[in-house]
């Protein structure tokens, strides 16, 4: 049994360990020198018997049972577990394409290296996320001016079920409780001209109704995350997240999905859905304690999705000059009718440069009302001719 | 709602009827079940070109359109690159030329060029050329935006048709009356009675490099591919720019059904054609791969007409992968032929009686 293992987040490393304790071949493939994935960058230390660990290498296109490598001969598979993960999205704003703006996770994952980014720092955003990164800048010496949430903190009353699922969710509160103090609610950054920010508070759509200016060096931003999930463009989705079955089985056949590719919750759901996926790919029955793991996981899940949704108010932060998409300078005036994702696209060139869509694609639809088609894209990542002439013949 | 006419698919070739048909007075309304230019007219490079097409009624129709097109797509990033063609091998270089001089004898401008011409025409193309023709009166276009130019003023519903009678559509929301129906679902058009099956293309599409590939440069054995009518994978080597500096990567035909998956073997050949031209492209990267399904009629004409066994159901399909270069004279000839005038050109290759058509 050979099973390939995509992504090397909590969710890749235990789909390979269980896999390969369940005797399959496996081979995780990560495009980063070290495991860990996002969550855990570079500081996983990840070895596993049975385990073939795959670094520095980027998959580019699942075909049938084949997995399409740079710079490596590509993988067959019995069974294929993709666990590639999501990346923040940005909301624009005027200035937002400026210096000094870069994703929550740009910034964690520069943290992470110990990279120091600057001295006056603000966080905007919606999600728990946006605590952590705070909480990483700030040991890095940097000066939270403020940690700002859109969303409305009352809204998690509702979720007493979640919650009580998942105490252990609430306890992590208490590791970020230096920047707890800097953190303020329906409040986010609508605009950035130099240092001077523009800070306000918002109204359950998103609308500002008061406004302030904050001085800041860098502002990160991120309103939750999109999968990334080209390596199955045809497979099917809910909101873009892959859709998967008890056994984390996407709807195309031998593929598995686990992690943030299913929806966000946090690192222990997604080991616990790469355990199933791993055993599933392997041809074992998952165990019993790992699927209660992901239904609890769930709950929270779709708490934290109904509670800090993206709320359409955040539309009227623009002007008709704001950047929307960077790579080809798209403007919101730009951006005109359309019925379809591709129609807008060709039409404005919206979504049509070298991040392949990743940062506005959804903002753009969003924008105007054009059904979001959950970006196919068929080549994965940008991949040099020379390098598709030179694909080996295939194998019979 | 009685409109005089029902133009089924807003594609390039549906848009260009529809605005016809407005221009001569008569109510017209487009339906479509997604929208304006949503399948094969986005999937393809927006090519206006008389280089790839031998003496006959095509060339005679797509010449039409070339005259038309300028007036109308002022707005579509119309653009009069021209085309070049070239021979890689020692073999391919009588072909061309005979086939240069076949449409020269038809009135096209094909300049045969020295390869020295052909480099400083296009400096990044691969010296080992063996032979060039320079065909000054291809030009490009993006498709997308003429649809949407020439669907300007006319009403459009987006609607799914399960049925006409020439009389009226049903859509999956009603049933509209109108005088007549114009089938221009492109490769769907089996739908409603006429032999057009699909013919897969891919596209590469690069990162920007402005600039660097100026014209439409094609390799001569295209011709060839263009005309078989074989099922298996054919491609050649397509390149050109976008006005945004992308360049397009193309072409490959295929028929395997509606099936839409990309298949790495085509990424490879057109990867290896499009670097035997322009040895730069490859350190340069593609982003974006994208594929569509050509209207494909077995006999590689347009169907442009009423159907004989159905009156007031009108045919314009079948274009395969010429449909923007077609567009604006199918429109002006089914018009034509709708409302009485003098046709454009001679409808009779196009009629929608042919054997090989009729299903």
């Amino acid at each position: 049994m050979r099973v390939v293992v995509v992504g090397a987040g909590p969710a890749g490393m235990a789909a390979a360990r269980t896999a390969a304790d369940a005797g399959a071949d496996v081979t995780l493939v990560d495009s980063e020198p070290e495991a860990g994935g996002q969550y855990l960058r570079g500081r996983a230390r990840f070895s596993h018997d049975g385990v073939t660990h795959l670094k520095n290498t980027e998959a580019w296109m699942v075909e049938n049972q084949t997995l399409h490598l740079r710079g490596h001969p590509p993988l067959t598979f019995d069974s294929l577990v993709i666990a590639t993960g999501a990346y923040d999205r940005p909301l624009p704003f005027p200035g937002w394409d400026g210096p000094g703006v870069i994703t929550a996770g740009a910034a964690q994952a520069l943290a992470k290296q110990g990279v120091t980014l600057a001295e006056r720092v603000i966080v905007s955003g919606s999600g728990p996320f946006l605590l952590p990164v705070a909480t990483a800048l700030q040991d890095l010496g940097a000066t939270i001016v403020g940690v700002y949430e859109a969303s409305s903190p009352t809204k998690w009353l509702r979720e007493a079920r979640a919650i009580a699922a998942n105490r252990h969710k609430i306890a992590e509160l208490a590791s970020y409780r230096r920047v707890l103090p800097h953190l303020e609610t329906r409040t986010a950054v609508i605009a950035k001209h130099g240092s001077r920010v523009t800070v306000a508070k918002l109204d359950g759509q998103w609308r500002p109704t008061s406004h302030r200016t904050e001085h800041a060096d860098l502002v990160c931003v991120g309103y939750g995350f999109l999968p990334r999930t080209d390596l199955v463009p045809e497979a099917a989705r809910t909101n873009d997240f892959l859709d998967v079955d008890e056994r984390q089985r996407t709807s195309v056949p031998n593929v598995y999905a686990a992690g943030e590719v299913t929806g966000i919750g946090g690192a222990d759901l997604s080991e616990a859905e790469g355990v199933v996926a791993g055993a599933a790919a392997a041809g074992r029955q998952p165990p019993p304690r790992a699927l209660k793991a992901i239904r609890n996981g769930r709950l929270f899940a779709a708490a934290l999705d109904r509670a800090h949704a993206v709320q359409p108010g955040w539309q009227t932060w623009l002007n008709d000059d704001t950047t929307v998409c960077r790579c080809e300078e798209v403007r919101r005036k730009d951006l005109g009718r359309a019925t379809t994702m591709r129609e807008l696209k060709l039409t404005s060139r919206v979504a049509m440069g070298r991040c392949q869509g990743r940062i506005c694609a959804r903002n753009a639809a969003d924008l105007t009302g054009v059904p979001f088609d959950g970006q196919r894209r068929v080549i994965a990542i940008p991949i040099p001719l020379g390098e598709l002439a030179e694909l080996p013949e295939e194998q019979q | 709602m009685h409109p005089d006419v029902v133009v089924m698919g807003a594609g390039i070739i549906g848009a260009a009827c529809a605005q016809a048909l407005h221009r001569r007075g008569l109510t017209v309304l487009v339906v479509d079940r997604h929208g304006p230019a949503s399948g094969t007219s986005a999937a393809g490079e927006g090519n206006v070109l008389v280089s790839d097409k031998e003496p006959g009624p095509e060339l005679e129709l797509a010449r039409a359109s070339r005259r038309l097109w300028p007036a109308l797509a002022e707005d579509a990033e119309w653009e009069e690159k021209g085309g070049l063609v070239v021979a890689t091998t020692e073999n391919a270089v009588a072909p061309l030329q005979k086939f240069a001089a076949f449409q020269r004898a038809a009135g096209i401008d094909a300049c045969e060029i020295s390869a020295e011409d052909a480099l400083h025409h296009e400096p990044h193309l691969n010296p080992e050329i063996t032979a060039a023709v320079h065909y000054l009166q291809d030009a490009q276009l993006n498709p997308v935006k003429a649809t949407r130019t020439l669907l300007r003023g006319i009403p459009f519903r987006q609607a799914e048709v399960s049925t006409t009678d020439g009389r009226s559509v049903t859509t999956t929301r009603e049933t509209i009356s109108c005088g007549a129906v114009v089938n221009a679902t492109g490769p769907w058009a089996r739908n409603f009675g006429v032999n057009v099956l699909p013919r897969r293309g891919v596209v590469l599409v690069t990162t920007p490099i402005p600039g660097r590939i100026r014209h439409k440069v094609y390799d001569a054995d295209y011709v060839g591919a263009v005309a078989s009518g074989d099922a298996d994978l054919q491609t050649s080597g397509v390149v050109e720019s976008t006005q945004a500096g992308t360049v397009l990567i193309g072409s490959s035909r295929q028929r395997k059904g509606f099936d839409d998956t990309i298949e790495s073997r085509v990424l490879k050949a057109l990867a290896q054609r499009a670097i035997a031209m322009f040895p730069m492209l490859s350190t340069v990267p593609v982003m974006r791969a994208y594929g569509g399904f050509r209207p494909y009629a077995p006999d590689h004409l347009p169907i442009i007409g009423e159907d004989p066994r159905t009156p007031g159901l009108w045919h314009a399909t079948g274009h395969e992968g010429a449909g923007v270069g077609l567009a604006p004279a199918t429109g002006h000839l089914l018009a034509d032929l709708l409302t009485g005038a003098t046709p454009i050109t001679d409808p009779e290759p196009f009629r929608v009686d042919r054997p090989e058509v009729m299903v």
